[in-house]
């Protein structure tokens, strides 16, 4: 924590944030690192808004007959939770908050290599998250956020705005992706070769790979089903000719690679936050990188995983089941290489480091649970049951939403030069940690009883299982309650953290915190490999393992 | 051991002959899965403690990952993940070969209830009568959306499909009543299109269908319904002999184009047959078609249905007439309906 020397931490007196004022100036902003700070608020608000149906949802199970709410609105009320925290929340959290403010400084750049696409990426996804949104008023959608055919071309509920949302948001991931891989491309400092760049941002380089590649994909599909809705060609209806698994393959070939989407940058933000919070080199450099790209390529064959009970044929299910198995074994690489660079290193306990710690048994569980479910005897029983839907959050909040919170506090400092309350940081990540456990490891034993997912109403010998998974919830959005409070004060009142409070050697840090409008006053010279904590010509002892 | 292992995971009983070896399989992954997940999340936190900042600043020792490492963190994972790749893969051909004597049901899955029919015997809703220790063939279709037949008890599931016919079998070992479930999401009752499978010793599944097949046998010598006087309009009681006798499961009633014609609207419509001659369905056409389908087929349409000669009497005919007389689009709504249009299956 202590700084380098005895001097008093600094805030800087003109920053990114000061530089211009008025709304005007950000509304129209260029600037990544406002760029960034503005999907922030807007993701934060998105996972507010799923997080709020999601308590509501837990509530409703609280009892096995209709608790607060009729059978239409929990099914309108768990579209929305998914639609909003998969489109709203999670694609665009870590790259869009953090890709966009970090990534410059992290190649030594001014900026990205595309700044006004960069905008226009932000305002396609507001453009998308509104009219989304807005279908919700209208009346809202019943679909699931996977918009089953030919279920969501017969539904009477209001579904258009929520796909034309979905197809606009979309639009946004593509660029964001395409303007990343350019940047990471053209604009990386003298000196920084490709074995030179942090992790995270090969987390992103292989996430913007996946957003170019398969996003079209989503956008081709939900305006297929628009078009099946107003038109009705026939497309996913047999009676007309057409076929409804056609729509599962087409939705999965995106909405599988959308996962990676997802836990990729997650995983990169741990390499960062263990190598810096361990002073350690990171172990497995190539490893970790390399796999990053392993998992983008591999998890593009995977998808048929989804549909082992759809009728897909026999062979298919074989093929798709043995793929799968390859994506666990990167995931398996990189657990290894996390825990390997904490050996020996000096650990300093943290905030992040606690959400690191709960990223490590989260992932473990949920990829070897998602190892479990790509076994395809067992997937028959547990295919569509609460055990995938723990599974999957096991990834997604478990994995991503520690992720997202281990960045928010370690670049909190660097985004605006003022330091959290550490201990309330810890107190927040137990309750965190715990309560996301007593959430979900109830839900997976109620789908090993068999309790399918999108339940209403359910048979009453699941009633213990849920009372206790809601029990759990509480104590997970109690642990967010107290991080509102103490991000908020940390904002106003938070002690000024200097440029540097965590002694990281990412090069993020190589600027002031806040960092001025175009990041460096001279250009930077990489000199040294990313997360390395040797000084050069330091010698430091060798160890093989 | 496998009875405590099921209680701690909170698995149903294991009521069919797959239930036993995937559970075994489950019982493996699962414990390694926990095992190997908290042994990373403890082993991250000791060495939170163990090496511990102890200085500002510290610096640490460059640690290289030998082969050696390399090949046990990518060989130990995907020796575990493929042996359940291949042991699963090899119960999961199992499981989708029924064997050749596996006794037929024919399951019909509909907004939002199951519809089981036995060839040449009794039809049910919602509920499954089968042997057993003797294997039992599903073949599934929807009537409208997707839908998912579920016995967590016996551990199977099949998604069910409109427009086409999925299978899917088992064989029950405990006599018992076991839930059947529909998982997948198909509209507001959703979690309500419940069902169940009764499994009977083999003996008495044969009296039980012996039974039921008198019955119908019964009904049709007689002429007559089940015994008792109908007292309702010769509509209802047409509508009653189409559901009786199955005429519902190809015909539809709501204009939608199944395996045969819809009925609605089509008294006097003017069908074009396939050999091009047009012929208006008057009460004649109707009747004829009913004793001997073959002879006029509609367009479109495939010669598969029985002939009901013999099967229905001549009042019945004559009713299932006037309720198709009924069937008049202007008497259907076509606006959405606001509630469940059925019933949900309530037990």
């Amino acid at each position: 924590m202590s700084q380098s020397d005895d001097k008093p931490p600094t805030f800087p007196a003109v920053h990114y944030l000061n530089a211009d004022r008025g709304v005007w100036s950000w509304l129209t902003t260029v600037d990544h690192k406002r760029i960034g700070i503005m999907y922030f608020v807007s993701v934060l608000l998105a996972f507010l808004l799923g997080g709020i149906f999601a308590m509501l949802l837990r509530i409703e199970h609280l009892t096995p007959e209709p608790t607060i709410m009729g059978a239409n609105t929990y099914n309108r009320m768990f579209t929305l939770h998914g639609v909003v925290m998969i489109f709203m929340f999670m694609i665009p959290a870590i790259p869009g908050v953090f890709g966009n403010f970090l990534l410059p400084l992290m190649l030594g750049a001014k900026d990205v290599a595309f700044p006004k696409l960069n905008l226009l990426s932000l305002y396609l996804y507001w453009a998308g998250a509104t009219l989304a949104a807005s279908g919700m008023i209208m009346g809202g959608t019943d679909t699931g956020w996977t918009f089953y055919a030919p279920y969501s071309t017969s539904t009477p509920t209001t579904l258009f705005p929520v796909l034309l949302g979905v197809f606009i948001m979309g639009f946004s991931s593509i660029l964001t992706g395409l303007n990343f891989i350019v940047t990471i491309h053209t604009l990386r400092a003298p000196g920084m070769g490709w074995m030179r760049i942090p992790l995270f941002v090969w987390a992103i380089y292989a996430t913007s790979i996946i957003q170019v590649l398969a996003t079209p994909v989503i956008g081709l599909t939900v305006m297929l089903v628009g078009i099946e809705k107003v038109g009705h060609f026939g497309l996913f209806d047999p009676t007309r000719g057409g076929d409804p698994v056609l729509f599962q393959h087409m939705f999965w070939f995106y909405s599988h690679p959308a996962v990676y989407i997802m836990v990729l940058p997650a995983m990169g933000v741990i390499s960062e936050v263990i190598g810096a919070f361990s002073r350690k080199n990171i172990f497995g450099y190539k490893m970790i990188a390399y796999s990053s790209l392993g998992i983008a390529f591999v998890g593009f064959f995977a998808w048929g995983h989804h549909m082992f009970v759809s009728g897909q044929s026999v062979l298919d299910n074989g093929a798709f089941a043995a793929i799968s198995m390859l994506v666990g074994v990167f995931t398996a690489i990189k657990v290894f290489n996390w825990v390997a660079t904490l050996y020996k290193g000096s650990i300093a306990v943290k905030t992040p480091m606690l959400y690191a710690c709960g990223f490590l048994f989260f992932i473990v569980f949920g990829g070897m649970t998602g190892i479990a479910v790509a076994t395809v005897s067992l997937d028959v029983h547990w295919h569509d049951t609460y055990f995938v839907v723990a599974h999957f959050h096991f990834i997604m909040v478990g994995a991503v939403i520690m992720a997202f919170l281990a960045a928010m506090h370690y670049w909190f400092p660097k985004m605006f030069g003022r330091n959290y309350h550490e201990g309330w940081g810890m107190v927040a990540a137990c309750f965190i940690i715990l309560g996301f456990n007593a959430t979900f490891i109830p839900q997976f034993l109620v789908g090993n009883a068999g309790m399918p997912r999108r339940y209403f109403i359910y048979p009453e010998r699941f009633t213990s299982l849920n009372v206790a998974s809601t029990a759990g919830s509480s104590l997970l959005a109690f642990g967010f309650v107290i991080i509102v409070f103490y991000m908020i004060y940390a904002l106003v009142r938070g002690p000024i953290a200097g440029d540097n409070p965590w002694s990281s050697r990412g090069y993020e840090w190589n600027t002031p915190s806040p960092p001025p409008k175009h990041n460096f006053d001279t250009t930077p010279i990489i000199d040294r490999d990313a997360h390395s904590y040797q000084e050069p010509g330091e010698e430091v002892e060798h160890v093989v393992i | 051991m496998n009875e405590l292992m099921r209680r701690m995971l909170w698995l149903p009983e294991q009521a069919s002959t797959f239930s036993t070896s995937v559970d075994h399989l489950h019982y493996f992954v699962i414990t390694v899965t926990m095992l190997i997940s908290v042994a990373v999340g403890l082993l991250a936190f000791a060495f939170f403690f163990k090496y511990r900042e102890r200085r500002p600043n510290q610096s640490t020792p460059m640690v290289i990952p030998s082969i050696r490492f390399e090949i046990v963190v990518i060989g130990v994972p995907l020796f575990f993940f493929l042996l359940w790749f291949v042991q699963g893969y090899k119960d999961y051909i199992w499981y989708t070969s029924p064997p050749s004597n596996a006794m037929d049901v024919y399951v019909m899955g509909k907004k939002w209830m199951w519809k089981f029919s036995y060839p040449d015997g009794p039809n049910a809703i919602g509920t499954i009568h089968v042997p057993a220790n003797r294997p039992v063939r599903l073949l599934m279709t929807s009537r409208d959306v997707i839908h998912s037949f579920y016995v967590p008890d016996f551990r199977i599931k099949q998604d069910v499909l409109p427009g086409r016919y999925t299978e899917t079998w088992f064989e029950a070992n405990k006599p018992g009543r076991y839930q059947i479930l529909c998982a997948e999401y198909c509209g507001t009752w959703h979690s309500q299109m419940w069902g169940e499978v009764v499994v009977m010793p083999a003996p008495e599944f044969d009296t039980w269908l012996a039974e039921q097949k008198a019955g119908l046998a019964k009904r049709v010598d007689t002429g007559g319904d089940d015994g008792g006087e109908f007292r309702g309009s010769i509509v209802e009681y047409g509508k009653r002999v189409a559901m009786a006798q199955g005429c519902v499961k190809c015909h539809s009633l709501d204009g939608e184009p199944h395996i045969g014609p819809t009925w609605l609207d089509l008294y006097h419509r003017r069908e074009t047959l396939d050999n091009g001659q047009v012929v208006v369905a008057d009460e004649a056409y109707l009747t004829d078609s009913m004793i001997d389908p073959r002879g006029k087929i509609v367009r479109g349409y495939k010669p598969v249905m029985p002939t009901y000669k013999g099967r229905i009497s001549a009042p019945e005919a004559a009713a299932l007439v006037e309720f198709i007389k009924s069937l008049r689009s202007e008497n259907v709504q076509h606006v959405p309906s606001k509630e469940a249009v059925y019933e949900p299956v309530r037990r």
